[in-house]
C-alpha cells in the first residue's frame, strides 16, 4: 500500500515538474512583456516533434539540446518579425496574436508530421524501472526521474541566471522599470526578445522530455495548455514560486485522483446514509475520484478564485 | 422665464437608422430568392446563427473589455436545455411552440452566465481571459462525464417538426430548410435590434466606460465587477439563443457545441469582422461561416487559411475589416480615393499573386502529407498538378517569389500614398473641427 502510494506521489511530482517547466517560461514572459503567450503550449508541442525529428536522424542526446535551441531561435523570430510589430497596438492584440499562431502552429505540425501521433520513443538507456527504487518494493520508470532531474537542473539554472548573472539583474529590472533600464543604456526590445526566446526553449525543453513520456500529437498542446494556464493562475499571475506550488498541487492531484474509485456516494454510505438510485442527485455521487479527475485542476481554479482571488502567492490584481 | 430643461430635448427622427434597418429586413426577406440552393440556405442559416452568437460575444469583448475564450459554455450550454425542451415537445409532456425554442436557450444560457459570470467577472484583463478558458475546459470535461443530461459522445437528437405548426398555419412546420432559415432570420433581426438598443442604454455606456478606465468608472460609483456581471448575463443570454436555434437547426446537439473550438471561433469571427464597431462582428460572422463551412468543403487546409488571415488582421489591421472599410470610406467621403486608385490595382493584384502561390502551395503539402494513400495527382483551382514530379513545385516557388517581391514594391508606394492621405485628412479635421 505505502509502495504504490509512493510511486503514485513520484508521478505526480514529475507530471508537477513538467507542468513547472512549462509554467515557468509562460509566467516569465507574461511578467515581463505583460503578454499572455497562447502559443506556449504550441511551442511546447514544436520541442517534442522537433525532438522526435532530431532523434530519428541522430539520437535523444542531441535532440534534448538541438531542440529547446530551435525553439529558442523560433521564440526569438516570434518576437522580432510578429510581436513587437503589434505590441503598439496593445495587449489584447499581442494576445490574440499567439492565439493566432497557435491555430497555425498546429496546422503546420499536421502538415509536415501528419495527423497521427509520432512514435516519439523514451530513449533505450533510459527504458526501463528504477534499480534502487524497485527494492523497496517501487516501479517509478527511470525516464521520469531523468525528467524530474531535468526540471530541477532547470529551475536551479533559471534562478542563478536571474539572481547571479548581469543579464539576470538587467532582465529583473527591465521588469519593473523599462524604461529606467532603458535610459541606463540597455536595449530593453532585446532583452524583451531573449526572455521571450528563453521561455520558448523552456516550453521546447519541457517538450522534448514531456513529449515521450506522454504522446506525441497534434492534439498534445491542446491538452497541457489549459492546465498550465490554471497553474499560472492558481499560483498567482507573474509569480515564479506561486507557479511551483501550485504545478506540483495539480501535479499530485492528478495521478491521486486518477487511480481513486473513491466517490461521494461511499462517503455518505460510511457516514451511514442509505444511498441508492433514488437518492437526488445520484448521477453525481456516484460518480468516482478517477470519472472528475479531468474536472480537477478546474475545481481548484474555481475554490481559489472564490477563497483567493490574486492567487496562492499572486501580488497582482490583474 | 426658464423651460424645464427636459422639455425641450430635440430628437430628430433618425433617417439613416430605419433605412439601415429597413434595407437589413429587406435583404433577410429577399435572400432566399436568389439563393436557394440547398447548400446556400444551409450557409445563410448558419450565417444568422453566427451573427447573433458573435454579436453576443462582442458585448463582451468590444463594448465591456472582456476577452473571453469559453462563451461557447453559454450557447452550448442553452442549445442542449434547448434540446431536452424540444424532446420535450416531440414527447407531448411540455406545451412550448418550437419557433420561441430560442428562449429557452437564452434563458439557459442567462442562468449559466450568473452562476460562472460571478466568478468569471471577478477579475478584469488576462486573468478573466484565462479563467473562461478553464471554465470551458471545466464544462467540455464535464459533458462527457454526465452522459445522461449530455447525452455522452453521441449528443442528443431530436425532431424539429414535432410541434404544433406556426400560429397554427399548417405547412409551416420548420420541416423544409427554407422554413428553418426564416426562422433564424426573423431571431437574428430581433436580436440585431435588442443588441444595437442595448448599447444606447446607461448600461451600454457604462460597460463601455468601464473597459476604457475601470479606475475612473470605480471612482464615478459605479461597481466595475458588477457592471462586467451584468454584460456577461446579457451576453450569455443572446449566446443562448444562438444555442437555440443551433439546436433547432441541426436537430442535434453533442459535447462539441461546449469546446473551446466553438469559443475560439467566435472570437476569430468578431475580431476579423472588428469590435470597434457594432456591425464588425457581423461582418466577422459572415466570413467566419465562409471559412468554416463553404471553404472546408473545398480544402483540409481551412484552418491554417483561417489562422493565416487571422494573424494578418491583428498585425496590420487590428481594428478588422469593418475599420478597413470605414477608413477606405473616409478616404472616399473626402474625395482622394482616386490618388490610392493606382497603388490599390498593384497591391491587389499582388496580393492576389501572392495569395495563389501560397495556396498552390499548401495544397501540394497537404496532399503529399495527408493524401498519401490517393496518389500523387491533386487539382487546385481545377488544375491538375503531379505531387512526385518538379514542374508544380517549381511553378509554385517561382510564382510565390515573384508575387512575394512585387507586392512588397507595391505595398510600400502603397503605404507612402496611403500614409499621406491619411495624414491629410487628419489635419484637414484637426483645423475645421
Amino acid at each position: 500500500m505505502i509502495e504504490s502510494t509512493i510511486s503514485q506521489m513520484l508521478y505526480g511530482v514529475s507530471y508537477g515538474l513538467l507542468l513547472f517547466m512549462l509554467a515557468a517560461g509562460l509566467t516569465l514572459i507574461f511578467s515581463m512583456m505583460g503578454v499572455l503567450n497562447f502559443a506556449h503550449a504550441s511551442f511546447y508541442m514544436l520541442g517534442a516533434y522537433i525532438a522526435y525529428q532530431i532523434s530519428a536522424w541522430a539520437g535523444f542526446w542531441p535532440a534534448l539540446v538541438l531542440a529547446p535551441l530551435a525553439l529558442f531561435a523560433i521564440g526569438a523570430l516570434v518576437e522580432r518579425w510578429g510581436l513587437r510589430r503589434v505590441h503598439k497596438w496593445g495587449h489584447v492584440p499581442e494576445l490574440l496574436f499567439t492565439f493566432g499562431l497557435s491555430y497555425i502552429i498546429v496546422e503546420l505540425v499536421q502538415v509536415i508530421w501528419g495527423r497521427p501521433a509520432v512514435p516519439y520513443r523514451v530513449p533505450a538507456e533510459l527504458d526501463g524501472p528504477v534499480d534502487w527504487l524497485q527494492r523497496f518494493d517501487i516501479t517509478f520508470p527511470e525516464y521520469r526521474m531523468f525528467m524530474m532531474a531535468v526540471a530541477i537542473a532547470m529551475l536551479v539554472a533559471i534562478w542563478l541566471l536571474l539572481t547571479r548573472t548581469r543579464i539576470g539583474l538587467v532582465i529583473q529590472a527591465a521588469l519593473t522599470h523599462p524604461q529606467q533600464v532603458e535610459a541606463l543604456g540597455h536595449n530593453v526590445p532585446r532583452v524583451f526578445m531573449l526572455v521571450f526566446g528563453g521561455g520558448s526553449a523552456l516550453a521546447g525543453l519541457a517538450g522534448v522530455v514531456g513529449g515521450n513520456a506522454f504522446v506525441t500529437e497534434p492534439a498534445m498542446a491542446g491538452t497541457v495548455g489549459a492546465i498550465v494556464f490554471v497553474v499560472i493562475v492558481v499560483g498567482g499571475m507573474g509569480s515564479l514560486a506561486g507557479a511551483f506550488i501550485a504545478a506540483l498541487l495539480i501535479g499530485l492531484l492528478e495521478s491521486f485522483g486518477k487511480v481513486s474509485d473513491w466517490s461521494l456516494a461511499q462517503m455518505l454510505s460510511t457516514l451511514g446514509m442509505a444511498v441508492g438510485p433514488a437518492t437526488p442527485g445520484y448521477e453525481v455521487l456516484t460518480l468516482t475520484l478517477a470519472q472528475v479527475a479531468p474536472v480537477l485542476p478546474y475545481l481548484v481554479l474555481v475554490l481559489i478564485l472564490i477563497v483567493r482571488p490574486k492567487g496562492l502567492l499572486g501580488t497582482r490584481e490583474d | 422665464m426658464s423651460l424645464p430643461l427636459r422639455e425641450i430635448s430635440y430628437r430628430p427622427l433618425n433617417f439613416g437608422r430605419w433605412l439601415i434597418w429597413g434595407f437589413t429586413a429587406l435583404l433577410f426577406l429577399l435572400l432566399p430568392a436568389y439563393f436557394s440552393k440547398g447548400f446556400t440556405l444551409t450557409l445563410l442559416s448558419q450565417m444568422g446563427i453566427m451573427v447573433i452568437f458573435a454579436l453576443s460575444y462582442n458585448m463582451l469583448l468590444g463594448q465591456s473589455g472582456m476577452l473571453s475564450f469559453g462563451h461557447a459554455v453559454y450557447s452550448g450550454l442553452g442549445a442542449f436545455f434547448a434540446m431536452h425542451a424540444l424532446q420535450r415537445i416531440a414527447a407531448g409532456t411540455l406545451a412550448w411552440p418550437v419557433s420561441l425554442l430560442p428562449l429557452i436557450g437564452g434563458a439557459a444560457g442567462a442562468f449559466f452566465g450568473i452562476v460562472f459570470g460571478y466568478l468569471t467577472t471577478r477579475r478584469a484583463g488576462t486573468p478573466f481571459a484565462m479563467i473562461t478558458l478553464g471554465i470551458g475546459e471545466m464544462v467540455f470535461a464535464a459533458s462527457l462525464m454526465f452522459p445522461g443530461f449530455f447525452g455522452g459522445e453521441g449528443g442528443l437528437t431530436a425532431d424539429r417538426t414535432a410541434g404544433s405548426p406556426f400560429l397554427g398555419i399548417p405547412g409551416i412546420t420548420f420541416g423544409p430548410q427554407v422554413q428553418v432559415y426564416y426562422l433564424i432570420a426573423a431571431w437574428c433581426f430581433v436580436c440585431m435590434i435588442a443588441m444595437f438598443a442595448l448599447t444606447q442604454t446607461p448600461l451600454g455606456r457604462i460597460a463601455n466606460a468601464v473597459r476604457d478606465n475601470p479606475e475612473r468608472a470605480e471612482f464615478v460609483g459605479y461597481n466595475t465587477q458588477r457592471v462586467r456581471w451584468l454584460m456577461l448575463i446579457l451576453s450569455s443570454f443572446f449566446a443562448g439563443i444562438a444555442g437555440g436555434l443551433t439546436a433547432i437547426n441541426f436537430e442535434i446537439v453533442s459535447a462539441e457545441n461546449v469546446h473551446a473550438v466553438r469559443s475560439g471561433g467566435v472570437l476569430l469571427a468578431a475580431f476579423i469582422g472588428g469590435v470597434a464597431f457594432f456591425f464588425g462582428p457581423i461582418l466577422g460572422a459572415i466570413v467566419f461561416v465562409f471559412f468554416a463551412v463553404a471553404l472546408s468543403e473545398y480544402t483540409k487546409a481551412w484552418q491554417l487559411y483561417l489562422g493565416v488571415f487571422f494573424v494578418l488582421l491583428v498585425m496590420y489591421a487590428p481594428g478588422g475589416l469593418s475599420s478597413l472599410l470605414l477608413m477606405n470610406l473616409r478616404v472616399m467621403k473626402f474625395r482622394k480615393f482616386a490618388r490610392l486608385k493606382d497603388p490599390y490595382v498593384g497591391v491587389l493584384i499582388a496580393t492576389a499573386a501572392l495569395a495563389l502561390g501560397a495556396v498552390l502551395m499548401i495544397e501540394l503539402t497537404y496532399h503529399v502529407t495527408l493524401n498519401v494513400g490517393q496518389g500523387p495527382e491533386v487539382r487546385v483551382f481545377g488544375f491538375p498538378f503531379d505531387t512526385s514530379r518538379s514542374p508544380g513545385w517549381v511553378f509554385a516557388t517561382a510564382l510565390l517569389a515573384a508575387a512575394a517581391a512585387a507586392f512588397e514594391y507595391y505595398r510600400q508606394r502603397f503605404k507612402r500614398e496611403w500614409d499621406a492621405v491619411q495624414v491629410e485628412i487628419e489635419d484637414w479635421i484637426r483645423d475645421n473641427p
